[in-house]
């Protein structure tokens, strides 16, 4: 269960200032059923250029919800200008916090009012701007960057805690994880090179990873283990002592020798067992 | 405020007869079963009931069966057993919709060595049996299909798939911890070798579980320790625990009956009152294979998280399949793998009911829920648009 503030559910249980102005000055619309929430805001302006009332329409969960009532609550009484200077943190801020994983919930809220002013500006319908980086939630690259900087996140976790990009098939990870470290001035790690490496090297680096790492291990059990043949990624072997009669054996093939060589060797490969 | 729980596949109120016969066990009845002594070997003839109990439920011979400490463990035993006794095959099959008790270690299996086929279903959540049947291969090393489906409820043909694969000498797990005290089993007649159970699904204790291993199906320990349940799973029993377990097993055999005529009624009422006062509501799932305590509902264009915390606010005890229950940012596996559209999924409400719901809590959901959906909708922006 979530933890919720008393002002979330408040803001909630009793939304402030739901409905739609028809004759608003500015409309701004984000998300979409498929994300699972959507916000549509109003504002009208008095003679001063003041915002004089301000409504909305959420589908979405508590957190959304409350998001909306406290924005609109927050930007009455304002200018355009003193407005824009909301972000999601003081949204958040405001309804006393949000659990992390709700804060895309405020994102979705300062973003409803940034394409409702721009809407009042007459502003084209701003294009897409940046490149996609998260297919699933249709975010770019530039909105992850806007939120590791406003917020400082840190992780994968954090930056889809707050723009939800990373959260569905994962593919984006990696790309996630550079524009973190871009935007923080990190340095971005050089990529471990993949060496391809010829069957003798292979060969060679499986007997040495065995002498050195395994079969020591495995002695002190008093097993043992012989390497028997290497057809491509396929490394065959025979248990020995112990380990031949180990009704664990085949936990210690898969869990301990496939995974040393796979981590020292190559990623690829297969290790099984043959009887004697 | 009076709690209304029908939250019932997620876990079970343990049965007052349940917890009166376990309190023993924790207090002046502390011996080891495993001792010499009479102080022992009395503890030793509770676990032995126990075993009879639970082997009676499911059809089974008390040495069939080998206690746990979860329904997790149970499956997690089994697949890894049927692994390790098929060192040579490396391709397992499950369904897509099974409980991450399984779909998580089949997932994990795939990333280390294994080829894991997950079986499709339909809108209905039906299992695409052809598909299953299609990509059995003499490397298959085990299928494991649960019996029911915990969100939609959705029973599957266990009977007939089980006959397949012992004509192809196949190892047959099933996760039945949905099934087991909701419908009948009988596993002298059906051709599963290990099934799984989970004790506080079915109004008994959590942190216990046990593993039906059908006489003469290979097996190794996950568990590798003393000389308990056989040598078949290492570390001291749970002795209150696997006692609670046997009488609810008691208990659940005694109250089918009244499951599947009572609890399907109220299922029934509830489900049919709530689609004639809710526009835009529908049912997620087989109505004709189902469970009799199980009905998930999606309710269009609200969002099921919201939909809880207001019923909560009345007691309400339901689940949902949306995202933002879970913490994960898209709604339930299950549904989408049903193919329920976005619109549908993220409003999904499943209620489970057990032989301690009355009617008088269905006629409370019947007036309560539909107000707060109103509400929702009167919020949503995409509401008036739909109509």
């Amino acid at each position: 269960m979530w933890e919720y503030t008393k002002t979330v559910k408040d803001h909630f249980l009793n939304p402030r200032n739901v409905g739609v102005i028809d004759d608003a000055d500015g409309v701004g619309e984000v998300g979409s059923l498929a994300c699972g929430d959507a916000l549509t805001l109003y504002f009208k302006l008095d003679e001063h250029k003041k915002i004089k009332d301000a409504k909305f329409q959420t589908f979405g969960c508590a957190s959304a919800i409350a998001s909306s009532s406290a924005m609109t609550e927050m930007i009455k009484g304002l200018t355009l200008e003193e407005a824009e200077k909301i972000t999601n943190d003081k949204i958040a801020e405001f309804l006393g916090g949000l659990p992390k994983q709700k804060m895309h919930c405020s994102v979705l809220g300062r973003d409803a009012l940034e394409k409702a002013i721009a809407n009042y500006r007459g502003e084209a319908e701003k294009k897409v701007e940046g490149n996609i980086v998260c297919e699933c939630f249709g975010v770019t690259d530039l909105e992850i960057k806007r939120a590791v900087k406003e917020n400082s996140l840190n992780s994968i976790e954090d930056v889809t805690n707050y723009v939800k990009a990373g959260g569905g098939c994962e593919s984006c990870h990696e790309k996630i994880q550079e524009i973190i470290d871009a935007t923080l001035g990190r340095e971005i790690k050089a990529k471990k090179k993949v060496i391809r490496l010829t069957n003798i090297q292979k060969i060679r680096l499986i007997e040495e990873t065995l002498e050195r790492e395994i079969k020591p291990a495995l002695k002190k059990d008093g097993g043992n283990i012989e390497l028997v043949d290497v057809d491509g990624n396929n490394v065959f072997v025979k248990l020995q002592g112990t380990c031949a009669t180990c009704s664990a054996s085949q936990i210690t093939l898969k869990h301990y020798v496939e995974s040393k060589l796979r981590e020292l060797v190559s990623p690829e490969l297969l290790v099984e067992e043959v009887s004697s | 405020m009076k709690v209304i729980y029908v939250d019932n596949n997620a876990t079970t109120k343990v049965a007052p007869e349940v917890l009166e016969e376990m309190i023993p066990y924790f207090s002046e009845s502390y011996g080891n079963p495993s001792s010499m002594h009479t102080f022992g070997g009395v503890v030793e003839h509770k676990v032995a009931e126990a075993r009879e109990r639970v082997a009676e439920l499911l059809g089974a011979s008390p040495e069939e069966i080998i206690f746990t400490s979860c329904g997790t463990e149970s499956d997690s035993t089994a697949i890894r057993a049927a692994i390790l006794s098929n060192p040579n095959k490396k391709h397992i099959v499950t369904s897509r919709v099974e409980h991450p008790a399984v779909k998580n270690l089949f997932e994990y299996l795939s990333k280390n060595g294994y080829r894991a086929t997950f079986v499709p279903v339909d809108r209905k959540g039906r299992l695409d049996l052809d598909y299953l049947h299609k990509n059995l291969d003499e490397d298959t090393a085990i299928v494991s299909i649960m019996w029911a489906n915990n969100e939609s409820g959705v029973i599957f043909p266990i009977e007939e798939i089980g006959g397949v694969l012992k004509e192809k000498g196949i190892v047959f797990h099933t996760d039945a911890v949905q099934a087991v005290g909701k419908i009948p089993i009988d596993l002298k007649k059906v051709d599963v070798d290990m099934l799984s159970i989970s004790g506080h699904k079915l109004h008994g204790p959590k942190g216990v579980g046990a593993l039906y291993v059908r006489k003469g199906t290979k097996y190794s320990p996950f568990l590798i320790g003393g000389h308990q349940e056989k040598g078949r799973r290492g570390g001291t029993e749970n002795v209150a625990s696997i006692t609670g377990l046997g009488k609810a097993s008691e208990l659940a055999a005694a109250n089918l009956s009244d499951e599947n005529i009572r609890v399907k009624r109220l299922r029934n009422k509830l489900e049919a009152e709530l689609l004639n006062r809710i526009p835009n509501s529908i049912v997620n799932g087989d109505r004709e294979n189902r469970l009799p305590n199980t009905t998930s509902i999606a309710f269009e264009y609200v969002e099921g998280e919201a939909i809880l915390l207001m019923m909560d606010e009345y007691g309400i005890c339901a689940s949902s399949g949306s995202a933002c229950t879970s913490g994960s940012l898209e709604p339930s596996h299950v549904l989408r793998a049903m193919g329920v559209p976005f619109t549908a999924a993220h409003g999904s409400i499943r209620f489970s009911l057990s032989i301690y719901n009355t009617e008088e809590e269905i006629d409370f959901i019947i007036e309560k829920l539909p107000p707060i959906i109103e509400r929702l909708r009167e919020l949503s922006p995409f509401w008036k648009k739909a109509q």
